[in-house]
């Protein structure tokens, strides 16, 4: 059982835990995710790991109510508990003195992004962060994005924070000017194809971090799927970060939606049976 | 007459019932079938199916036991030598084990070992299980990494020399491939989770979630403070054929497919978070025990058509024969000497087809079956679904890539020795799977058992020095 020791309500649908996993924090590094499996009866779902204190031996999670398994997680209360927590799982993300690096978060993407921001400014790197979302209501950790990037770029598609626009735009710009030597993206998979595609014919080395489906994250299963290059490889083990230019977007796109019917079931069942106010026992 | 008479059918529930639920198909004996079953042995003096055991069992023992209706002495007997008899006594290939060896399987049938195992196993659950008297409490401590068979096996008898034993499981529930593997219709769940409660009760500790080469690896376990370490990690890595549109949706792997539907509860989705999606065509690729498992599972989430697609004939299949007659029976159709080349989908990237080849069979290939030839020219388009690619696993590389020094073989299984599994690092042992690539239940406990013994042995040297 993993104790939930702090929870935020970030932003519409968007949450922070951070839970008390001594043997996870003590060993995670940026880039890498966990598995969870709320209770007995549920799904499990990766997250990645925003945040780790090697010291309290917490790690910290942000997660976007998308479906049925994450709607019932964001219903717990800081002081509960989670049933199954394993990680950290997925290779690390390759930190060293590149130069200039760009690091960019797209939506709940900001918090996988964060620890790897850190890790390069760590190192040495120059790092020039975009973060963007939907609007400044969806924006989260402006603060600590700041702390660990040496400039700090924002967009919103409606322009209420930061450059009206996409992070790509942003992205444009920062190239015009600057010297980067590589680039890391987060966030929703049509944000990373584009991101790939802008920096493709610049022929700048474009990490992004794949979020396929998974059920053990152990490379037992083969759900994660992904093609890259000639290749496929297993998100969960071989990622999941790939490079953005090698990554079959098509497919990934594809394969995410593979259960889509089954997750609008699924919400359905959420909403008529969870949250202890089923009806369905009522007739 | 011992051995005169015909061995007592199982008792199973019909067909059309069964394949449509996931309770048990095989019900085992009562306790008439079983004392009648037992008066077959003849009890021989120098016992040829001790020597089919992997694990050694005193059969004649415990079958004696059975006649004499002693069955607590017939449990004591089993669970000296097994430590999971009511799994061994569901899933072991008795027929070309203990029972291919049994004198009276010589003119007739061979006495039914496999079936009384699982009624005594069965009994001894229901008056409820003793514990056996354990060797004095012993300092040193062991680590087992994988909690299937293999590391089950070597734990339970590491304890009941009195070592300290922790299990290391990367799931969340402990059993390996008799949680998420093997269907509950042919080995309820409720039936491994109280074996593995024994286990526990042998004073093993198993801890869930906790992936050895992630939260810590080989090294860091013996710098912590264990002594030895057993790896039993299994064959947990899914082969793909790497055919053009393999990748399609509706394409799982068996270990996906029978994951989400036996560990997740699938087929009881929604109110188990995790789905499962199966077409009204399935098409089940390879014909090992693993493919039957997968075809009959389709059936029972709703398939109306479950095919078993092989590129050999029904001779070389290597599904046991039960297996094989089950499935038959549930409806389960075979496409033999044929084999998909390709797989087509929509314009969503969910497959539609699939594109078969047709083989002839050739000369013996190095595992002694005829290989298959591909016929030029026979390719043809079938509908399809969904599809399982069932033909075989590899060694998951998570325990191997991350302990330095630890020689492997050219497929990547973990080179140890056959009769002590004992790696190329000193206090390093392993079994099971990730030694000798997929291969059955009773195998990979027959290796921990083994290696359990290979590990005292290494301890108690320690002491010495």
């Amino acid at each position: 059982m993993f104790s939930i020791v702090r929870k935020e309500n970030l932003a519409a649908n968007l949450y922070l835990f951070e839970v008390e996993a001594g043997r996870i924090a003590g060993k995670a590094e940026a880039g890498q995710f966990i598995i969870v499996r709320q209770d007995e009866k549920a799904e499990r779902i990766p997250l990645t790991i925003a945040d780790f204190s090697r010291e309290k031996g917490t790690i910290t999670l942000i997660f976007q109510v998308v479906g049925a398994s994450t709607s019932k997680l964001s219903e717990l209360e800081a002081g509960e508990h989670i049933l199954d927590m394993v990680g950290p799982l997925g290779v690390p993300s390759e930190i060293e003195n590149y130069g200039t690096v760009v690091c960019i978060g797209g939506g709940v993407g900001i918090a996988p992004i964060h620890p790897i921001a850190r890790a390069l400014k760590g190192a040495g790197n120059r790092v020039i962060s975009i973060i963007g979302a939907r609007n400044k209501e969806l924006l989260f950790w402006r603060e600590e994005m700041r702390a660990v990037s040496d400039e700090l770029l924002i967009a919103t598609d409606d322009g209420s924070e930061g450059r009206k626009g996409f992070v790509t735009d942003v992205l444009k710009e920062v190239l015009e000017k600057e010297e980067v030597t590589q680039i890391w993206a987060i966030g929703p998979m049509i944000m990373m194809k584009n991101v790939a595609e802008a920096t493709k014919e610049k022929g700048i080395k474009t990490i992004v971090s794949l979020n396929p489906i998974m059920v053990d994250g152990t490379g037992m299963c083969g759900a994660c799927r992904v093609g890259v290059g000639e290749e496929t490889k297993f998100a969960c083990v071989d990622g999941p970060e790939f490079d953005g230019h090698q990554v079959d977007w098509e497919l990934a796109l594809q394969r995410s939606r593979f259960f889509r019917a089954e997750e609008q079931q699924s919400m359905e069942h959420h909403q008529r049976c969870g949250g202890g106010a089923c009806r369905c026992r009522e007739k | 007459m011992p051995g005169k008479i015909g061995r007592v059918p199982m008792p199973s529930q019909d067909p059309a019932e069964r394949k449509k639920g996931f309770s048990e198909v095989a019900l085992g004996y009562t306790a008439e079938m079983a004392a009648q079953e037992a008066s077959r042995c003849l009890n021989c003096k120098v016992p040829q199916c001790v020597k089919g055991c992997p694990v050694e069992i005193n059969i004649p023992g415990f079958i004696k036991a059975i006649s004499d209706n002693d069955l607590a002495q017939a449990a004591k007997i089993l669970k000296d030598k097994n430590n999971l008899p009511a799994v061994c006594g569901r899933v072991c290939p008795q027929e070309s084990q203990c029972e291919a060896k049994c004198i009276v399987g010589i003119k007739g049938e061979p006495v039914a070992i496999g079936r009384l195992e699982r009624f005594v196993a069965d009994w001894e659950r229901e008056q409820g299980v003793s514990l056996p008297e354990k060797a004095p409490g012993k300092e040193q401590k062991v680590a087992i990494v994988g909690s299937g068979p293999a590391g089950l096996t070597a734990a339970a008898d590491l304890a009941k020399l009195g070592y300290q034993v922790t299990v290391f499981e990367a799931l969340h529930t402990p059993g390996g491939v008799l949680m998420y593997g093997i269907p509950e219709f042919r080995l309820p769940k409720a039936i491994v989770q109280q074996e593995i409660d024994y286990i526990r009760q042998l004073g093993v500790d198993i801890q869930v979630d906790a992936v050895v080469g992630k939260f810590a690896s080989v090294d860091e376990l013996l710098a912590e403070g264990y002594d030895a370490v057993f790896i039993g990690t299994g064959a947990g890595l899914p082969n793909f054929m790497n055919i053009p549109g393999e990748n399609l949706n509706g394409i799982y792997s068996a270990n996906e497919f029978l994951t989400r539907t036996n560990l997740m509860k699938a087929y009881q989705f929604p109110e188990y978070g995790t789905p499962i999606k199966v077409g009204k065509r399935v098409a089940v690729i390879g014909a090992g025990n693993v493919a039957m498992d997968a075809a009959r599972t389709a059936l029972r989430l709703g398939a109306e058509e479950s095919y078993i697609i092989y590129r050999r004939s029904e001779a070389e299949m290597p599904a046991r024969h039960e297996e094989i007659e089950h499935a038959r029976e549930e409806g389960v159709q075979f496409k033999l000497l044929t084999s998909p080349v390709a797989y087509k989908g929509d314009e969503n990237g969910n497959v539609t087809s699939m594109v078969l080849q047709r083989f002839e069979l050739g000369e013996p290939d190095a595992s002694g079956r005829r290989s298959p030839i591909p016929i030029p020219g026979s390719e043809y388009e079938q509908k399809i679904d969904t599809v399982v690619v069932a033909i075989g696993q590899g060694p998951n590389p998570l325990v191997p890539r991350t302990t330095p020094g630890l020689v492997l073989t050219r497929k990547g299984n973990i080179q140890a020795d056959e009769e002590t599994g004992q790696t190329s690092r000193e206090g390093i042992f392993a079994g099971g799977d990730i030694v000798t690539g997929a291969a059955t239940v009773i195998l990979a406990m027959g290796a921990g058992k083994r290696a359990a013994r290979a590990i005292d042995k290494y301890l108690q040297s320690l002491c010495k020095d």
